[in-house]
C-alpha cells in the first residue's frame, strides 16, 4: 500500500516537473538561439540555425557594438529610465502619502482620475501632444520625453504608494504629531524608513518598463543620436537586416543586461507586479 | 484665529496630478474636440466637420478588419494565456523549493523589450531565408512564414504576444493561490478531493476577485494592443492584422489625418471605459469586503 502510494507520487512529481520544463523550454529557446546563432557566421546561420558553433566569432559582438551604436544608445536608455524614475519617485511618493488617508477634500475624485488615466490608450492622447511637443522643439528631447512616459506610469505608482503607506501604522504617525513634528518631518522621519522597500519596488518596475517602452519612445525620439539601445537596435534591424550574426550578437547586447538586472531585482519586481492585482 | 491653517498636502499632490492633468488629461480632450475637425497637425486652418470623420471610418473596411482583429486579440488573451497561466501557477503551488527558480525562468521574455522579442521571433523563427521556418521548409516540410500569409498572420502576432505576456498571469494567479487558508486545503483533502476539485471547489473561489480583475485587465489591453504588431508585420500584408492601434497610428503620421486619427483613438478608449468602469466597480466591491 505505502509503496504504491509512494510509486504514484514519483510519478505525479515527474508529470509536474516535466510539464514545468516543457513551459521552460518554450520560454527559453527563442533566446537560446538567438544566443547560439550570436556566435556563429552569417552562411552558418543560414545553413542551419539550430547546429552549434565550431569557432566561435566573439568579432560579431564588436562590430554589432559599432554600428548598433550602442555606447550612445545605451548612454540615452539611462538617461530616459532615470528621469522617468526620478520624477515617478517623487511625485508618486507624495501623492501616495496624500491619497492613504482622507488628507483632503476630494482624494476619492483623484483615485477615480488615477483608475481611468491607467486603463486609457496612449493614443487617446499621443496625436496633440505630438504637434505641440514639435511645437516647442522637445522632439528628441530626452527629460521631455521622460516625462510622458512619468505620465503614463504615474497612476500604477500612486496606487502602490499609497498601499505602502496604508501599511504604515497609524499610531505612528499619530506619535510623531504629538511630538511636534510638521508635515515633512512626518514624511521623512517616520514614513520614508516604511515605505522605501516601496520605493524600490516602484523604481525597478517604472524602470524595466521605461527602458523597454517602444509606442512613445520610437515616436518623440527622432534623430539618431536621440535613441535608446533599443531603437538602434530596431534602425539596425532595417539597414543590417541581411547580417543575421551581426542582428543577433546586438540583440543579446540588449538581452544581457535586462536579464541580469532581472536576475538582482527579481524579488522587487515580482513583488511590484502582485501588489498592483492581488489585495491581502 | 479666522484664518484657516493652509493645508499642505494640496501642494503634495500637485506635482503628480499636474502632469497627469497635463500630458493625459487635456490632450485627450484636445483628442476628443480633433475627431470633429479636419486637422492634420500643421495647418492652422481647422474646420468643424461635425461627425464626417466617423462617418468615412463607418464606410471603412480596414477599420472593421481591425476591430475583429482586436476582437481575436482577446478572444485568444482571455483564453491561451490564462489557462497556461492557471496551470503553470497550481503546479508551482506544489513545487516549495523549485518555485522561484521556475518562476524566474517564465519571467525572463516578459521583462525583455517588445522590440527585441518581436526581432528575434521575426528573424530567428519567422524569416523565410535564415529563420527555423527557412530551415525546416528546407529539410523539406510545407510550411511557410505565418507573418506572410494573410489568414494566420494576426494568429502570429498575438502567438508571440502570448508568449511574451503569459508568465504575468502566472505570477499574479500564484500570489493569489497563495493566499488560501491551508485549513480549508487540509480538510478538503482529508475529504478526498482529487485535484480538479481541490482547484474546482477550493482555490477558484478564493481566487474569484484576480482571476475576474485581470479578465478585466485583459480585455483593457486587447483593445490596446499595438507594440507587437507594429513590429511585427506593421500592420501587413495588406492590412490584414490591423488593430486600431495601428490604425490610428497610421492616420496620425502617415496620412496625416489627425481628425481621423483621433476618432480611431476615441473607439479605442471607448472599450476601455466599459472596461474600466467595470474594474473600478470590481475593486471597490473588493475594497469593501
Amino acid at each position: 500500500m505505502a509503496v504504491t502510494s509512494k510509486k504514484k507520487r514519483v510519478a505525479s512529481n515527474f508529470i509536474i516537473h516535466a510539464v514545468l520544463l516543457i513551459l521552460v523550454f518554450i520560454c527559453l529557446f527563442p533566446i537560446a538561439l538567438v544566443v547560439i546563432n550570436s556566435f556563429k557566421e552569417n552562411a552558418d546561420i543560414v545553413r542551419n540555425p539550430l547546429a552549434l558553433s565550431q569557432v566561435i566569432h566573439l568579432e560579431n559582438y564588436i562590430q554589432a557594438w559599432e554600428t548598433g551604436k550602442f555606447a550612445k544608445g545605451f548612454i540615452n536608455s539611462v538617461k530616459l529610465s532615470g528621469c522617468t524614475i526620478l520624477i515617478i519617485l517623487v511625485c508618486s511618493t507624495l501623492a501616495g502619502y496624500v491619497l492613504s488617508g482622507k488628507r483632503i477634500k476630494g482624494s476619492g475624485g483623484i483615485l477615480m482620475y488615477f483608475m481611468m488615466a491607467m486603463t486609457v490608450p496612449i493614443q487617446l492622447f499621443l496625436f496633440p501632444l505630438y504637434y505641440v511637443y514639435a511645437r516647442f522643439n522637445l522632439i528628441g528631447n530626452i527629460p521631455a520625453t521622460s516625462m510622458i512616459l512619468a505620465a503614463v506610469y504615474m497612476p500604477l505608482s500612486v496606487f502602490l504608494m499609497r498601499t505602502f503607506f496604508l501599511n504604515v501604522p497609524r499610531d505612528l504617525e499619530e506619535a510623531a504629531r504629538i511630538d511636534g513634528a510638521n508635515t515633512a518631518q512626518v514624511i521623512w522621519h517616520v514614513m520614508r524608513p516604511v515605505v522605501s522597500p516601496g520605493l524600490i519596488t516602484v523604481g525597478v518596475l517604472v524602470g524595466l518598463q521605461s527602458w523597454n517602452e517602444y509606442l512613445i519612445s520610437s515616436t518623440f525620439l527622432q534623430g539618431e543620436k536621440n535613441f535608446t539601445a533599443t531603437l538602434g537596435f530596431l534602425a539596425m534591424n532595417g539597414s543590417y537586416g541581411s547580417n543575421m550574426s551581426i542582428l543577433m550578437a546586438s540583440a543579446v547586447i540588449l538581452i544581457a543586461p535586462i536579464v541580469i538586472f532581472f536576475l538582482c531585482a527579481q524579488k522587487y519586481f515580482v513583488d511590484g507586479m502582485v501588489s498592483g492585482a492581488v489585495k491581502g | 484665529m479666522s484664518r484657516k491653517k493652509f493645508n499642505w498636502n494640496y501642494l503634495l499632490i500637485a506635482p503628480a496630478l499636474l502632469i497627469s492633468v497635463s500630458i493625459i488629461l487635456v490632450p485627450g480632450i484636445l483628442t476628443i474636440i480633433s475627431s470633429f475637425t479636419d486637422w492634420n497637425g500643421i495647418s492652422p486652418n481647422i474646420n468643424f466637420i461635425g461627425f464626417e470623420n466617423f462617418k468615412e471610418l463607418f464606410h471603412d473596411k480596414i477599420f472593421f478588419i481591425s476591430i475583429r482583429n482586436n476582437v481575436i486579440w482577446t478572444v485568444m488573451f482571455v483564453t491561451i494565456p490564462v489557462c497556461i497561466g492557471m496551470l503553470a501557477a497550481m503546479l508551482l503551488l506544489s513545487r516549495k523549493k523549485t518555485r522561484s527558480i521556475y518562476q524566474v525562468a517564465f519571467l525572463i521574455p516578459y521583462v525583455l523589450a517588445p522590440a527585441v522579442n518581436a526581432m528575434l521571433w521575426l528573424n530567428i523563427i519567422f524569416s523565410p531565408v535564415v529563420g527555423l521556418v527557412a530551415y525546416f521548409k528546407g529539410l523539406g516540410f510545407d510550411i511557410s512564414s505565418p507573418l506572410a500569409s494573410m489568414k494566420s498572420a494576426i494568429y502570429a502576432c498575438a502567438g508571440v504576444d502570448i508568449w511574451h505576456y503569459w508568465s504575468y498571469l502566472t505570477v499574479i494567479y500564484l500570489a493569489a493561490l497563495r493566499q488560501t487558508p491551508t485549513d480549508q486545503v487540509e480538510a478538503a483533502r482529508i475529504d478526498g478531493c482529487n485535484a480538479w476539485q481541490l482547484f474546482r471547489y477550493i482555490y477558484m473561489p478564493n481566487i474569484k476577485a484576480t482571476v475576474s480583475l485581470m479578465f478585466v485587465m485583459i480585455v483593457i489591453g486587447s483593445f490596446l494592443a499595438f507594440d507587437y504588431v507594429k513590429l511585427l508585420t506593421g500592420g501587413g500584408p495588406a492590412h490584414s492584422t490591423e488593430v486600431l492601434g495601428t490604425y490610428a497610428y497610421s492616420y496620425a503620421f502617415s496620412s496625416m489625418q489627425v481628425g481621423k486619427a483621433a476618432a480611431v483613438g476615441l473607439f479605442m478608449s471607448f472599450f476601455g471605459l466599459i472596461a474600466s468602469g467595470i474594474y473600478a466597480r470590481l475593486s471597490r466591491k473588493e475594497e469593501m469586503q
